[in-house]
């Protein structure tokens, strides 16, 4: 038994699972002080099923909370950042391409040290320890403690800023240090920006998660929290705490997630309609597919493991207009009730074109029955083909699949598609993101050069240590499996450089 | 069109013999220099940061019309060497790419009176930026192979059987290494290819000086303000919510030659150079047809159906349909919405000693150069 919670800007979600039903949902508004929104649904469950909810064994959240955050910068704390690398790298410093406003908000002191590796392991300096204790006791006077450490090819080796972080908990035990090597790739200036933003979101990040542990532990469930993640795998609650930049991207994750649960099927296209937006993602062995590109976070660029998504101005709301005919992307958003000719307002939103065509019905049909069957289907017809297009352009190859349709705006979608063999409109598809977080398992990572190992061998190896990471994290080893496995041939580096990105997920251990 | 039109295009753009870049067009120099770059060259990106700080900080650059060199003057040619990974991690410095000058001035006795960018494609056409904006020394509005190309013996100097050493190569802790002679432009490759390696695969070079009337006669003139003007009007197109693509042909007076989706992509490392081919399926005019483009760091053959339609020298780009961002040969992948362009490569290349340092031949294809402008 678990519950899953998804915690959006506008509502709380939560559903209770056991095995592979569900056993109930409910939908409450979100709350400025989430925690109680949490409690509420929370609430309900236990008073609408009170055995079943003593059988709890995980509560997982998604949330929006810590990317809201870098996006509105509200609630960040001032970090201290570490580069070790000197001589190499110096004009561009730590933040150089951050918009100002962020940069100001969150840089605490910026120091640089001599240190780093080669792409092939050999040193790049020897590290100047000296200047590492000087740094630790100054970060210490100046009453910062978030810091974050990067050093150039730690994805390759650790040990520089194995080593650093060492020096700093001697120097005070207290310090919270994120190392840039558990947050991501090579490309030095976005994996450093990725571990200063994780730093900058300490305070917020523990006393969130202790929001949701209050807010379970006074609902009277007794189960462990988890964090849902931007892979669609989840993370305990004591890691999910030091690492709340792996949470920014959950919602998409999680809907896509809850849409290959609720239809049983793990390789498809998926579109969640909504309001506003209709987001595109592609679901591989139940996993949604990762971004390849840089992905920007309130104007800072970062190479996460983040669900390659596109979003277009496509949803419920969205308003059109004739000549000549336009649309989106302006959507009339919540105030659909308002605005929508169907309620009587003024705004043609595609809504109502769907009243018109009889795919939905809402509202007051005969407020629309002055638009033209051609002007209906014209505008069908555009909006089929913005769909059909952005579907294919996400698809990964030529061969036909299914498509899931989730969302408060389903309707809106072709029955039919090219390159599509089947349209699914996905049962439950309103609480989709909910499920996705019950349903979330856990994830290892490996992405890193090998040198001069055959292509058998480095792959075994980088599944190992995959596996390792997954275990650390929480998943029952009996279970894990690989999902993704990609090795890249390095041009120019002698010595058969090959870079290996393994993933591996796995159950819960209970 | 022909090759001495498109001379006359460029010479009647002809810059004024000097003038100072503004940060706008070095913005705009970082984005054409990509497109230009026809899939290698690497990005840009971290050379355009480091001279947003340097004219943040009052630094500028000023641009030299390349006619306007006296016969003996002495400029630099520059460009950074090595792997695209490692410039992910070892991020471009001025301070770093500066040093093989000031050892090439040493080496030879006297100070430069310019530098130039050995390629205008990618990231090394903004490198020489760095370097100006921190010694004051003018940047000469050409460079050697009007593009970018993977080796030393592809340019038009090289072509031009022009002098290939000193060399200077500098690291970022105290090693300095000058390649006082070679016995050729492709040993010249070789021992610096080493050199770069050892030092951890990446190297801010000095290539030989060139005089000033080797400059002017053995050089491809106009590039730098060629690429800037290609990126403001792919900017402009950008804002007027125009084609971005159609921007880039009419700019560069190009060629369209395909639209289309990427199907298939196969990329395979072998004797130092990323190779390989990517299919395209067409899309609106082109439905049914088909383009595979083959490339070696860079874009070298594309085949309309089956027919090789379009070869080296003349540029190959396979840009973004809808922002007309140039798009990496390390970064194609499928799905991908992608146009196809030619753009007429630099005359000195179509000469038969140019085609034998970069036609199809020296790219392991058996084909005969045919150039696209003399087709359409």
């Amino acid at each position: 038994m678990r519950i899953g919670i998804d915690v959006g800007g506008t509502n709380t979600d939560a559903v209770l699972i056991e095995g592979e039903d569900i056993i109930a949902s409910c939908k409450t508004a979100t709350t400025d002080e989430i925690n109680d929104g949490i409690e509420t649904a929370l609430k309900n469950l236990v008073t609408s099923h009170p055995a079943s909810c003593k059988k709890v064994e995980a509560v997982m959240i998604g949330t929006t909370h810590f990317v809201n955050a870098v996006v509105q910068r509200r609630h960040l704390n001032k970090v201290a950042t570490i580069r070790i690398g000197l001589p190499a790298s110096a004009s561009l410093y730590p933040m150089v391409d951050w918009p100002e406003d962020l940069r100001d908000l969150v840089n605490g002191d910026i120091y640089m040290v001599e240190g780093g590796h080669e792409y092939d392991g050999r040193p790049l300096m020897p590290l100047d320890e000296k200047e590492l204790h000087r740094i630790a006791q100054n970060i210490k006077k100046s009453g910062i403690s978030a810091v974050a450490i990067s050093s150039i090819f730690s994805p390759l080796t650790d040990a520089c800023e194995k080593r650093a972080e060492e020096i700093l908990l001697n120097e005070d035990p207290s310090f919270r240090i994120s190392v840039s090597n558990k947050f991501g790739r090579i490309g030095l200036l976005e994996r450093e920006s990725v571990t200063i933003l994780n730093a900058s979101l300490q305070d917020l990040s523990e006393s969130t998660v202790d929001a949701f542990e209050k807010a379970i532990k006074r609902s009277g469930i007794n189960a462990p929290l988890f964090i849902t993640q931007n892979d669609g795998t989840v993370t305990k609650s004591d890691i999910a705490r030091d690492t709340p930049v792996f949470a920014f991207a959950s919602g998409p994750t999680n809907s896509m997630r809850g849409a290959a649960f609720l239809s049983g099927i793990e390789n498809a296209m998926v579109v969640d309609i909504g309001g506003t937006t209709s987001d595109v993602g592609c679901i591989r062995n139940g996993y949604p597919r990762e971004a390849n590109n840089v992905v920007e976070i309130g104007g800072v660029r970062t190479l996460f493991r983040m669900p390659d998504v596109v979003s277009i101005g496509i949803g419920g709301g969205t308003i059109v207009k004739s000549d000549p005919l336009k649309i989106g992307p302006e959507s009339v958003g919540h105030r659909l009730q308002q605005k929508a000719r169907i309620f009587g307002g003024d705004q043609l939103t595609l809504t109502d074109i769907a009243v018109a065509s009889n795919d939905l019905e809402l509202g007051d049909p005969a407020l629309v029955s002055e638009i033209s069957k051609q002007k209906v289907s014209q505008i069908k017809e555009a909006v089929n083909t913005i769909l059909e297009q952005t579907v294919d352009s996400m698809k990964t190859d030529n061969a036909e699949i299914p498509l899931l349709v989730v969302g408060g705006g389903a309707m809106l979608c072709p029955k039919e598609m090219d390159g599509i063999s089947d349209v699914i409109n996905v049962m439950h598809a309103d609480v989709a993101n909910a499920v996705g977080a019950a349903m979330a398992q856990i994830s290892g990572e490996v992405d890193r050069v090998f040198n001069d190992m055959t292509r058998d061998d480095l792959l075994l190896e980088a599944t190992q240590i995959a596996t390792q990471r997954a275990m650390a994290a929480g998943a029952d080893e009996d279970t894990i499996r690989v999902v993704d496995m990609e090795d890249l041939p390095l041009a120019y580096i002698p010595g058969n450089a090959v870079r290996a990105r393994v993933r591996v997920v796995g159950d819960i251990t209970r | 069109m022909s090759a001495r039109e498109n001379k006359q295009s460029a010479s009647k753009n002809k810059p004024k013999a000097r003038r100072t870049l503004e940060i706008s067009d070095i913005e705009a120099l970082a984005l054409g220099a990509w497109i230009l770059g026809t899939g290698g060259g690497g990005d840009p990106y971290h050379k355009l940061l480091n001279m947003r700080e340097l004219y943040k900080n009052g630094h500028s650059v000023d641009l030299i019309d390349p006619m306007s060199l006296d016969d003996d003057a002495v400029v630099g040619v520059l460009s950074n060497m090595g792997a695209p990974l490692v410039g992910q991690e070892r991020l471009a410095d001025p301070h770093f790419a500066i040093k093989p000058v000031k050892m090439m001035e040493r080496y030879i006795g006297r100070k430069f009176d310019a530098v130039m960018a050995l390629e205008i494609g990618g990231g090394n056409g903004v490198h020489p930026m760095l370097v100006a904006a921190l010694s004051g020394y003018p940047v000469v509005d050409a460079d050697t192979m009007g593009r970018a190309y993977p080796e030393a013996q592809m340019t038009s100097v090289a072509v031009s059987r022009l002098q290939c050493f000193p060399l200077t190569l500098a690291d970022i802790r105290d090693n300095e290494i000058i390649i006082p002679r070679a016995a050729s432009w492709k040993w010249m490759e070789r021992i610096s290819r080493k050199v770069c390696t050892e030092i951890g695969s990446i190297a801010a070079t000095c290539k030989a000086p060139r005089s000033g009337r080797e400059v002017k006669d053995h050089t491809i003139h106009y590039t730098t303000t060629k690429a800037i003007e290609l990126g403001y009007a792919v900017q402009e197109a950008r804002r007027n919510h125009h084609d971005p693509v159609a921007a880039i042909i009419k700019a560069c007076s190009g060629h369209f030659l395909f639209e289309g989706k990427v199907v298939d992509v196969e990329r395979k490392a072998t004797e130092g150079f990323l190779r390989g081919k990517a299919l395209i399926q067409g899309l609106s005019n082109y439905a049914d047809q088909e383009f595979l483009v083959h490339f070696q760091n860079e874009f070298s053959v594309g085949y309309l159906n089956g027919d090789a339609i379009v070869m080296t020298p003349d540029l190959i780009c396979v840009l973004d349909t809808v922002s007309g961002d140039g798009i990496g040969t390390d970064v194609l992948r499928y799905g991908q919405r992608v146009s196809v362009l030619a753009l007429p490569g630099p005359e000195i290349f179509r000469t038969q000693a140019g085609l034998d340092a970069v036609g199809p031949r020296a790219f392991g294809f058996d084909l005969d150069y045919e150039c696209i402008f003399d087709k359409v």
